[in-house]
């Protein structure tokens, strides 16, 4: 069920329906066929919209008949990550504790997204509370990775990179708490982006940790991401930690693939021990390319980086420790052993108990402990500095570069059930992207071709100051532009067909 | 130890009390004030939610003050110039940069199982707050006592819990229990005292002192309805015991519940005791919660240190920091009105009351409502007059406060302008009030329609008067006789004949005019 208009990219299909040449609802009908036909092998979905998906394409049809004027990306179909609430659709966060949630209220980007006329096919899987690099801990089974179905799809957004990577939607939505855009991106061979923090609004994510999570695009071209970029930030009132300022010009910048005289600073912090020999080298070519386009290439140090891991360890589970609190019985989602006997307090630990997954309980507790008292100022209090010298290092590396880049992550998808089991195996696959989310800056994952010992995606992040998220699109527009030239397509066009054989 | 006193000691509610005057002998009581005031902004903390005290239970609610997933807060501006007001209001340093701060723990009627509030970045710290005490015995002047001001900030409040079934009204032993979270995220401020010493056996009177100066200065600035009965101050009094002469702090309890200016003197005055029959037996105070309880005015331990909670606080990561900028500060203490203790200075030299005077009229609850009253045009002598006579009688009797009366300040100057009119006479007056409270509508109105007018004729009350003479021979030929004195019985018969509605004054002229008393 691959047909034309599955295989378009977003910005083909905003013209096509603008021009009547399709309309929205034969799009969003393609997809959703689409996803039916792929769904039994990916599992990128917790919840099909498929009825309000076309309901929202007939208003985009009609408002076209009606002679209004369309956004961008009017009709343009979305996969959103389940952790963001949605007013008609249920809202788990991969979680039994929200099992059959249904928030009363619109997140602020579900809002724009419905506002732009873009049309939610559903909610896709993640990691239980966005915590994970690999869906795997998603309490209604993982995603499954479109290029070799028995491997991750990288979380916590799998189903989002794993739903635009099979062309079940050319959009995607995600939250990047620790790399949980750009990884996800980077193994499903797509576009991913880490706004500047606070450049797109929080409010209606469910929390993981308050001061890290971002929403972001996902697509399989860079200038898609950048005009889903331009609908879902800017200023909600809604989120104090919202930025009151203009969106830095993606859109422009991913329509101008041109470095020439820009400083690209090399990380010289992500190689070596841990680094896959196919990720280093296509790293290193998707390098030469951009000197080749005219950058000027140097090579910048970032000491404090190798500490980013432990404080995002620290930081992360301090905060989930807390937003997670809320979910205790009392009044909605999962309550387990209210029989009339037991305490409210009982209620709400057999609750917790039976509703968390085990990667979220051992969040929970770690930031239990780094918060208690005693122990906050070697534990919570420390890291915060230690992210104070993280930033500076940015502001630094900055100071030499107009952008950095490494690897989006040290190795390419790995098999399901293969760091099941192993946490710390597991949180290195965030090793290159938990910086940013310290620092709060502009970061993007973009295809930068196959590992030569297993076939599969490299993603090459390219990183820009606080604000100045349109760097990074050009630079990445820069690389799509090159790789195109040399494969004669982007990369995502090279995702199997995935037919319908179970 | 007597058969009482180990009967008593048995009883963990009714331990063993020191005297109170012994108590106060042998250590010095130190003493240290939370209050929590409700703000009166339109609406909450940290969403557009009515903050207004009431309402359905869980009407005035949204996904913000629910803490539903997803929910995020944005601080109210009002509430934080509010609470700039007070901390100026009580000389404190304001932050130039400060944080809101989780206070984590588990609680049903805490929608977010954690409540925001600020934590080692207070908006406002290091002020003070001067009140007087009356001294008990009258004998000397009022004393003055500085009480230090540690920290004033800002939070959100929680829900509300009722539980119900079981004895107490406490959740053990209650069959369920309901939240109410129309007050979750209503805005709150707690002002927190250093610890004032030295007060000896005034502490009680102190800590009153201050809880009742706070409320009024409160008031002055209109930030908050400070209503202790409705919950929008409440106060947590902390208490410890030093021996005398001892600089080391003692172990101290903190009382909650104590929910009105009555209570705070008598929480202190109750822990003292206890507090000295535990050190006097050799023992230790245990530090802990204890719950005041209003009918037996004793307290009971509440959470004991094992339970003592950790609320792993950090900064708020949903909020940008506060930086209120020198020139708002600025423009907020510039805004300020007269403060309380300073109005009060003003009027007592405007009025020309002595110390206790004004005292008293303060004690009564009448001050604001004699000052409206002389705005209304009533001399400052009627205004107190009635406030303190007549009307706090009607109050007490109906045991309502002396403002919740159904009489408005004009409608006492009314009064007082027609007895000074000769219209009304006091007894007449006393009828119109009554009317007035009874809700027969302004003095005029009542004067009208209980026809309430003093008599003037002079012909028709000549009648009168000629008939008491006539009727009280005896008493007239003591008058006649130069036993001026003995009119007054007469007096009163002609205001017997006529209902009270006679001019006092005018009839006792004529009597002696009739009796040939006077010229």
């Amino acid at each position: 069920m691959d047909t034309a208009l599955t295989r378009m990219t977003a910005s083909e299909l905003a013209t096509l329906i603008a021009s009547g040449e399709a309309s929205a609802v034969e799009v969003a009908q393609a997809h959703l066929d689409r996803i039916a036909a792929t769904e039994p092998k990916l599992h990128a979905f917790l919840h099909i919209a498929a009825d309000k998906a076309l309901e929202a394409a007939r208003a985009v049809d009609a408002r076209r008949a009606a002679g209004q004027a369309l956004g961008p990306l009017a009709g343009v179909p979305l996969a959103l990550k389940d952790v963001f609430t949605t007013a008609d659709m249920p809202t788990t966060c991969g979680s039994r504790i929200l099992g059959g949630w249904q928030p009363p209220y619109d997140a602020t980007i579900t809002e724009r997204l419905r506002r732009a006329g873009i049309v939610i096919l559903g909610k896709t899987n993640m990691d239980e509370f966005a915590m994970g690099s690999s869906t795997e801990n998603s309490a209604f089974g993982p995603s499954r990775n479109p290029w070799d179905t028995s491997r991750v799809p990288g979380g916590s957004s799998g189903g989002s990179s794993a739903a635009v990577a099979a062309r079940q939607a050319p959009l995607g939505i995600g939250t990047d708490t620790g790399g949980s855009i750009r990884q996800p991106a980077a193994v499903c061979g797509i576009v991913g982006v880490k706004p500047t923090y606070g450049g797109s609004s929080r409010y209606g994510v469910v929390a993981f940790a308050s001061s890290l999570d971002t929403p972001g695009p996902l697509a399989r071209t860079v200038l898609d991401a950048a005009l889903l970029h331009q609908v879902m930030s800017g200023h909600d009132p809604l989120d104090s930690t919202s930025i009151d300022g203009p969106v830095p010009p993606v859109v422009e910048a991913a329509k101008d693939p041109d470095v020439s005289g820009m400083k690209v600073g090399v990380v010289a912090e992500f190689r070596g021990e841990g680094y896959q020999p196919g990720v280093l080298a296509r790293f290193q070519e998707a390098v030469e390319l951009l000197e080749a386009a005219g950058a000027k290439i140097i090579e910048v140090s970032c000491p404090h980086f190798r500490y980013a891991l432990p404080v995002y360890y620290l930081i992360a589970p301090s905060e989930c420790s807390s937003n997670l609190a809320r979910f205790d019985a009392m009044r909605y989602g999962l309550r387990v052993g209210d029989d009339g006997t037991r305490s409210a307090e009982e209620v709400m630990s057999l609750t917790r108990a039976a509703g968390f997954g085990a990667e979220v309980k051992r969040r929970i507790m770690l930031g239990t402990y780094a918060l208690s008292s005693g122990y906050y100022d070697a534990y919570y209090g420390k890291a915060q500095q230690v992210r104070t010298l993280i930033s500076r290092d940015f502001e630094a590396a900055f100071c030499q570069a107009d952008v950095l880049v490494s690897p989006a992550t040290p190795t390419t998808a790995f098999p399901i059930g293969e760091r099941a089991d192993d946490p710390m195996a597991m949180y290195l696959a965030d090793l290159c992207t938990i910086p940013s989310n310290l620092a709060g800056n502009a970061a993007l994952s973009v295809p930068c071709g196959l590992a030569d010992e297993d076939g599969l995606p490299v993603g090459l992040q390219i990183m820009a100051p606080v604000l100045a998220d349109d760097r990074v699109y050009r630079v990445a527009a820069t690389a799509e532009a090159a790789f195109t030239q040399r494969w004669g397509h982007v990369l995502a066009d090279e995702v199997p067909e995935l037919a319908e054989t179970r | 130890m007597t058969e009482t006193a180990a009967r008593a000691a048995a009883d963990p509610a009714r331990p063993p009390l020191t005297p109170y005057d012994e108590a106060i002998t042998r250590y010095d009581p130190v003493i240290g004030l939370e209050t929590h005031v409700e703000l009166g902004t339109v609406t909450k903390m940290f969403c557009g939610c009515p903050a207004g005290f009431g309402g359905e239970p869980n009407t005035r609610v949204c996904p913000v003050c629910l803490g539903l997933p997803g929910s995020l807060p944005v601080a109210n501006r009002s509430a934080v110039e509010y609470t700039i007001q007070i901390g100026l209001a009580l000389h404190c340093s304001i932050a130039s940069w400060c944080r809101f701060a989780r206070k984590n723990y588990f609680y049903p009627d805490m929608p977010k199982n954690f409540q925001i509030s600020q934590y080692d970045e207070p908006l406002c710290t290091n002020g003070w707050l001067d009140v007087t005490v009356d001294d008990p015995g009258g004998a000397d002047a009022p004393q003055l006592v500085r009480v230090e001001i540690e920290r004033v900030h800002l939070e959100e409040d929680t829900g509300k819990s009722s539980h119900v079934g079981g004895a107490t009204g406490r959740i053990h032993g209650a069959d369920y229990s309901l939240v109410d979270y129309n007050r979750a995220g209503i805005p709150l401020v707690e002002i927190v005292t250093k610890p004032v010493a030295g007060t000896g056996a005034l502490a009680p009177q102190v800590a009153r002192a201050y809880v009742t100066e706070l409320r009024d200065l409160i008031r002055a600035l209109g930030v908050s309805d400070v209503r202790m009965e409705e919950g929008s101050l409440r106060c947590d009094v902390n208490l410890s015991l030093a021996p005398r002469g001892s600089a080391r702090l003692g172990t101290r309890t903190e009382t909650k519940n104590v929910n009105s200016l009555r209570s705070v003197e008598r929480a202190v005055h109750y822990e003292i005791q206890r507090q000295a029959a535990v050190l006097d037996a050799g023992g230790r105070v245990i530090q802990e919660t204890r719950h005041f309880h209003e009918e037996s005015a004793l307290t009971t331990s509440g959470r004991s240190k094992e339970e003592a909670q950790d609320y792993r606080y950090f900064p708020e990561p949903d909020l940008a920091p506060l930086a209120p900028s020198a020139d708002w500060v600025e423009r907020l203490g510039a805004g300020l009105p007269e403060f309380p203790a300073a109005r009060r200075a003003r009027l007592q030299a405007e009025w020309g009351l002595s110390g206790p005077d004004m005292a008293a009229l303060r004690n009564a609850g009448a001050l604001d409502l004699v000052a409206a009253t002389v705005a209304a045009g009533a001399s400052p002598a009627d205004a107190r007059k009635w406030w303190l006579g007549e009307l706090s009688r009607h109050a007490n009797e109906t045991a309502t406060e002396l403002s919740a009366l159904p009489v408005t300040p004009g409608q006492v100057a009314r009064v007082a302008e027609l007895v000074n009119s000769g219209a009304l006479n006091d007894k007449l007056a006393r009828q119109v009030l009554a009317g007035v409270i009874a809700g027969e509508g302004d003095p005029d109105e009542v004067v009208a329609s209980r026809g309430l007018a003093v008599v003037s004729d002079e012909g028709e009350l000549m009648a009168v008067v000629d008939e008491a003479i006539e009727a009280n021979p005896d008493v007239a030929g003591k008058v006649r006789a130069g036993k001026v004195a003995a009119a007054g019985a007469l007096v009163g018969a002609v205001m017997k004949a006529t209902r009270g509605q006679a001019d006092a004054t005018r009839a006792r002229e004529l009597i002696l005019q009739r009796l040939g008393q006077s010229g």
